[in-house]
């Protein structure tokens, strides 16, 4: 398979990323060279095998149902979650108008 | 007596903490000694994003106000070290050497640089990287190249330190640090050790906590030590291990004492040679290395069996279509709205901005990734791509296992070639995925592997051998390092230029 400058577009425009014409057309060729590469992966014989899931098996775990048992990452520290905001305003983010 | 910075810069993990202990020399002594050679190489290497000399420093202090007290010391009492700039330090700039993360300052500390600090050790610095981890020569930093202190016989070229954890490489080598952190997501301890001459680990997946280190691909990501011997790794990795309950992959499972219970002697193991790492026009050096290595593993006692590894030549592209997909979902975090770089065009909207500010902040090589990940999970593509990819992922993993009823640990080169000059590689990214051809396969297995020195190339270079082991056997790779770092007599080192 391979992408054309339409598809790196519409790739672009998925992962949130601007890209200027002349980018893309860099893009393109360079894509595709690491497509072609990954290709070889459909040679392999993959009957009957699961896709990994786990690299190393390990148990899931529940954390005790406690209100900021961990303090890091318990609640109440909302001026240490907005302090590295571009623009926290009022205890929000704030964001460009987005209803009209 | 007391010793001159560069006697003490000379030292390493075990030699400072032993010295300091003692009462040889002082923690701020050692500090102090380390940050002057940081401070003097940091032109010249630029192996920091940011020097921290202060709290190397006060760390050292503490130790010493804590050893007149008569009060136990840490593991890494009055062990100045760098730290990757993918961890986040409370109150200290991270930016995982992009320009996304603009003038983030973490309110908090990442689990592994927490345990440091606990262990007693300080911070020189936050040290360079590849941007978000991604590279294999420390090109993609929005912070500058590191330049290797290594250079050719008779050249002034600049070299690449290897990636991502270039300036931890640089820095260990040089003598800024007597180690450093790293983290490996598809050789970025390991190739990079190679490149500089010294040692490095990946532990089992799991054995360090990713909690607070900036994600790239989550299943892959694993922090470790690189210092300059097998010891001093030893020694780090037992402070950054353990359990963390912050992080849902963590090893609910004891540290080993991996340090006292190091062993050189190989009677009893088998080490296994896959002859699949020996590729068509294989470097003749890497290939003399790699023999000497399989001779020093027989001199101590080890028994040497043939292996097949039948799928590595697949592990490179598996490699090359999971990691973006995990770095695809885990980089969208960053949107300009709650941390980090915020680019809003005038008159522009939500999606704009995000958009904008994606493009703005990340690096080529870093969208490149996110593209390719966001292709390759897309409807209609994520079966023949992804699940394709995991598959594959799974048959690597298998052939380990299978390999592991025979051996105990695997022997194979860390890299395909020395380290290359800057800029020999960036204008072929596939060129540049292709040195992390032997590093890989234990990535994607969640394998503990390790690099050592082992010899130099006909230009000087140093050269690594890895060692590969069972998952929570650290301690088998440990101590095959030991054994061929005890016979390789590797002692060269690159000659003071900065």
């Amino acid at each position: 398979m391979s992408v054309d400058t339409a598809t790196v577009a519409k790739i672009a425009a998925l992962a949130r990323i601007k890209v200027t014409e002349a980018e893309i057309a860099a893009m393109v060729p360079e894509l595709n060279g690491i497509l072609a590469w990954v290709e070889q992966l459909g040679e392999v014989n993959v009957d009957g095998i699961a896709p990994m899931t786990a690299v190393i098996p390990n148990q899931q775990r529940m954390r005790a149902d406690v209100i900021g048992a961990d303090p890091l990452t318990g609640g109440g520290v909302r001026d240490a979650v907005l302090a590295n905001a571009p623009a926290g305003e009022h205890g929000f983010f704030g964001v460009p108008k987005v209803i009209e | 007596m007391p010793k001159t910075d560069n006697e003490l810069t000379e030292l390493g993990v075990a030699a400072i903490r032993d010295g300091v202990a003692g009462g040889t020399f002082t923690a701020v002594e050692v500090a102090g000694a380390f940050n002057t050679a940081a401070a003097e190489a940091q032109a010249a290497l630029n192996a920091f994003i940011k020097l921290t000399p202060e709290k190397a420093l006060e760390s050292a202090a503490k130790v010493d106000a804590a050893r007149a007290a008569g009060q136990p010391l840490g593991k890494l009492a009055g062990v100045p070290i760098g730290m990757k700039d993918l961890f986040a330090t409370s109150g200290t700039e991270t930016t995982a050497a992009s320009q996304i993360l603009g003038n983030f300052v973490p309110p908090y500390e990442s689990t592994v640089s927490q345990k440091l600090w606990d262990a007693g050790a300080g911070m020189l610095g936050k040290l360079n990287l590849d941007q978000f981890a991604m590279g294999s020569s420390n090109e993609t930093s929005a912070f500058g190249n590191v330049i290797s202190p290594w250079r050719r016989e008779g050249s002034t070229a600049q070299l690449a330190p290897g990636g991502s954890s270039g300036g931890s490489s640089a820095a260990v080598s040089a003598r800024l640090a007597p180690a450093a952190t790293g983290t490996d997501t598809g050789g970025s301890i390991r190739q990079p050790a190679a490149f500089t001459g010294i040692s490095g680990i990946k532990p089992t997946y799991g054995r360090c906590s990713r909690w607070g280190i900036v994600a790239f691909a989550s299943s892959l990501d694993q922090a470790g030590p690189m210092a300059r011997d097998v010891r001093d790794c030893a020694i780090m990795l037992e402070a950054m291990a353990g359990f963390d309950p912050k992080d849902s992959t963590s090893l609910d499972l004891p540290v080993p004492a991996w340090e006292t219970s190091l062993n050189a002697d190989m009677r009893g193991k088998k080490v296994g040679i896959p002859r699949e790492y020996r590729m068509d026009g294989m470097d003749a050096d890497v290939a003399r290395v790699w023999d000497e290595g399989i001779a020093w593993l027989k001199d101590a006692g080890a028994e040497i069996v043939d292996i097949n590894l039948a799928h590595t030549k697949y592990a490179l592209p598996a490699y090359y279509i999971i990691a973006p997909a995990e770095a695809s979902s885990n980089l969208a975090r960053y949107d300009g709205v709650r941390y980090g770089l915020r680019d809003l065009p005038q008159g522009a909207g939500l999606q704009d901005m995000y958009a904008a500010t994606r493009a703005a902040g990340f690096g080529a090589e870093v969208k490149r990734r996110i593209l390719i990940g966001t292709y390759v999970l897309s409807a209609g593509f994520y079966d023949a791509y992804y699940t394709q990819a995991q598959k594959v992922r799974t048959l690597i993993s298998r052939d380990f296992m299978d390999a592991f009823q025979s051996v105990d640990v695997i022997l194979a080169p860390t890299a395909p070639t020395a380290a290359f000059g800057l800029g020999e590689m960036v204008s072929d990214p596939l060129a540049m995925y292709l040195n992390d051809v032997f590093a890989v396969p234990a990535s994607l297995a969640g394998l503990p592997a390790m690099s050592v020195p082992a010899g130099l190339d006909k230009q000087g270079l140093p050269l690594g051998l890895q060692l590969i082991g069972r998952p929570f056997d650290e301690q088998g790779v440990l101590d095959a390092g030991l054994a061929i770092e005890a016979r390789a007599g590797f002692t060269a080192r690159p000659a003071k230029w900065w």
